[in-house]
């Protein structure tokens, strides 16, 4: 068994009346990517900011790189790094200065501190901008320099809070690419998402956060078995051949008025040319084929609710199923 | 790194940090000099006769000689607004939840922020005595001694009124809220003897002008720069000194403690 990077029992906290965590355990293996996915409020800042350091727990045993976080606060901070919801760089300086300035807080030598800071501002791009204020740069680009100054100390385990939230769809793909190439080199990354594809493309580890608790943890494909929703979905335009199509499949759903049919199944290769077979022998031809597997979304809204998330027609909340 | 270098190392980092927000954006700084300078001015080119005769002067240049270290003082009241607001300004950037989170000394944020605010406070009493001296100020055979304790006066004052001012900082939600409550600090001195003696004001009032921070300041600066009686004044300095830095030190450091939201 490899050794946790992250475990804490029992997390609680509240801010007045409000309950936020609730009695929360988590645990975070060495060198993997651990997703915490919940809807807004769900408390996933909150728990980011607990585990960090940044405030204390009203209760939980907590620890952090192998050091308790109430114990010993500053070895926890020396083993991690925090990049968070909000850009956490000095917009009055230069993102070269904003290099420096960790490398100084983490008591580089004045030349390692020129040299780290020159390789991740290379390797994050930003090395035509190096000296331009920070508070210039576009979202992605201050998400980067954020990132790229939390790795100057060279932490073991990284917490990255909503990293992609607000970034256009190719700095989105820039982000996720520099996440997986941080776990490469050994690092812990616990990551706070309400993008599901993003937990789906990442994270080796998924805990759907809500009510104040796990509300279900596993990997992707763990979660997704969770709750049903796989189908291959037929529609038609001739009412004729939707007839027949329906009497040739069996155990369809019908949608009369849409003339559409979904047939359960896994969405596998065989049972798609099974499908297929079956209505090339009633002669019938489909006019649209769309095959859809549960994914996270499906996971998600039977979790969380319909309440905090608009419900998608195709995609319909089964919290009875999740029961189960 | 033993704590005490570890302290010193990360406070200087820090300060370095502040102090390149200053030189980047030294517009505010300026700004805060040009209170005091008109001030200088005005009391002295518009009002400065009937200030002189006032206070039983020949000419101006006796009303010049009254007013500069009321001037000086009132010089580091309006500095340390900057401060307020600086560190108001700070407090709601993402950077320094970055540095909580951080392995480094937890002082040094507020260290960083004191040690650079002292520094501006010495640097702009610079420039407007630099004014003072151009529109004829001379302190009267000063030894080197009380130059040298008129330096510590000034720079234990400028600690004071920079703790306040962080504790001020530190309590507001922002930029605006922080210039509003630092705004005595330079309305103050407006109420000492910096501009005419305190035994000229209304008798009720006396007692406030007496013994609130900034006369006692001005009369010890001014029996240090030229020669005129100190007395218990130089005591009071020191006492309302310490309170203040001892009341700002607690105020901002319980503050920095507590949880963010």
């Amino acid at each position: 068994m490899t050794s946790l990077a992250i475990a804490a029992n029992g997390l609680r906290k509240s801010y007045g009346e409000k309950v936020v965590l609730d009695g929360v355990d988590l645990s975070v293996p060495e060198g993997t990517i651990f997703s915490l996915l919940g809807p807004n409020g769900a408390g996933k800042t909150t728990a980011v900011k607990i585990l960090s350091t940044l405030v204390t727990a009203d209760a939980g045993e907590i620890r952090v790189g192998g050091h308790d976080l109430a114990a010993d606060p500053q070895a926890v901070r020396a083993a991690i790094g925090v990049t968070g919801q909000f850009s956490a760089v000095d917009g009055l300086i230069t993102g070269e200065e904003n290099m420096l300035l960790m490398a100084d807080l983490h008591h580089l030598s004045r030349r390692e501190g020129r040299r780290v800071a020159a390789e991740l501002l290379e390797r994050f791009d930003l090395t035509e901008a190096a000296s331009k204020p920070a508070a210039t740069y576009s979202g992605g680009m201050k998400r980067r320099l954020d990132i790229a100054m939390t790795l100057v100390g060279d932490p073991r385990i990284i917490f990255l809070d909503e990293p992609t939230t607000g970034l256009d769809p190719r700095s989105r793909h820039t982000m996720w690419q520099i996440i997986r190439e941080l776990v490469t080199g050994g690092v812990t990354v616990f990551l706070t998402t309400q993008y599901l594809e993003e937990a789906d493309q990442l994270a080796d580890r998924i805990a759907v956060l809500h009510g104040g608790g796990i509300a279900a943890e596993g990997t992707a494909e763990e979660l997704k078995r969770l709750v049903p929703g796989g189908h291959v979905r037929l529609r038609f335009t001739d009412p004729d051949a939707y007839r027949s199509a329906a009497a040739a499949l069996r155990g369809v759903t019908r949608d009369d008025e849409s003339l559409t049919l979904r047939v359960p199944g896994d969405g596998s290769q065989r049972e798609l040319r099974a499908v297929l077979d079956r209505l090339d022998a009633a002669g019938v031809e489909a006019d649209e084929l769309t095959v859809h597997t549960p994914d996270l979304d499906d996971v998600f809204f039977a979790l969380t609710g319909t309440g905090t998330v608009p419900a998608q027609p195709a995609q319909p909340a089964l919290p009875k199923e999740a029961a189960r | 790194m033993s704590t005490l270098a570890l302290a010193v190392r990360d406070s200087s980092t820090m300060l370095r940090r502040n102090l390149l927000h200053a030189r980047r954006y030294p517009s505010m700084t300026l700004n805060l000099l040009l209170t005091p300078v008109m001030l200088l001015l005005l009391f002295v080119y518009i009002f400065g006769d009937v200030m002189s005769a006032g206070i039983g002067g020949a000419d101006r240049s006796d009303y010049v000689a009254y007013l500069v270290p009321g001037i000086l003082m009132l010089t580091i009241g309006g500095t340390v607004i900057g401060t307020a607001v600086s560190v108001a300004t700070d407090m709601t950037e993402g950077i320094i939840a970055r540095f909580r989170t951080m392995a480094i000394h937890r002082g040094s944020i507020l260290i960083g922020h004191v040690t650079g605010s002292v520094l501006q406070c010495l640097a702009s009493v610079v420039l407007v005595g630099a004014v003072a001296v151009a529109i004829g100020f001379r302190s009267t055979d000063a030894t080197v001694l009380e130059w040298l304790a008129a330096l510590g006066l000034l720079t234990l004052f400028s600690l004071a009124l920079t703790w306040i001012a962080v504790g001020m900082g530190m309590a507001s939600p922002n930029a605006e809220a922080a210039s509003n409550s630092a705004q005595p600090l330079i309305l103050l001195p407006l109420i000492s003897s910096a501009f005419i003696p305190a035994e000229t004001m209304p008798g009720w009032f006396r007692p406030i002008a007496e013994y609130q921070p900034f006369t006692p300041a001005i009369e010890t600066l001014r029996g240090l720069l030229l020669g005129t009686g100190i007395g218990h004044h130089g005591w009071l300095t020191l006492a309302w000194s310490l309170a203040l830095t001892a009341l700002g030190y607690v105020w901002s450091t319980s503050q920095f403690s507590r949880d963010p939201k």
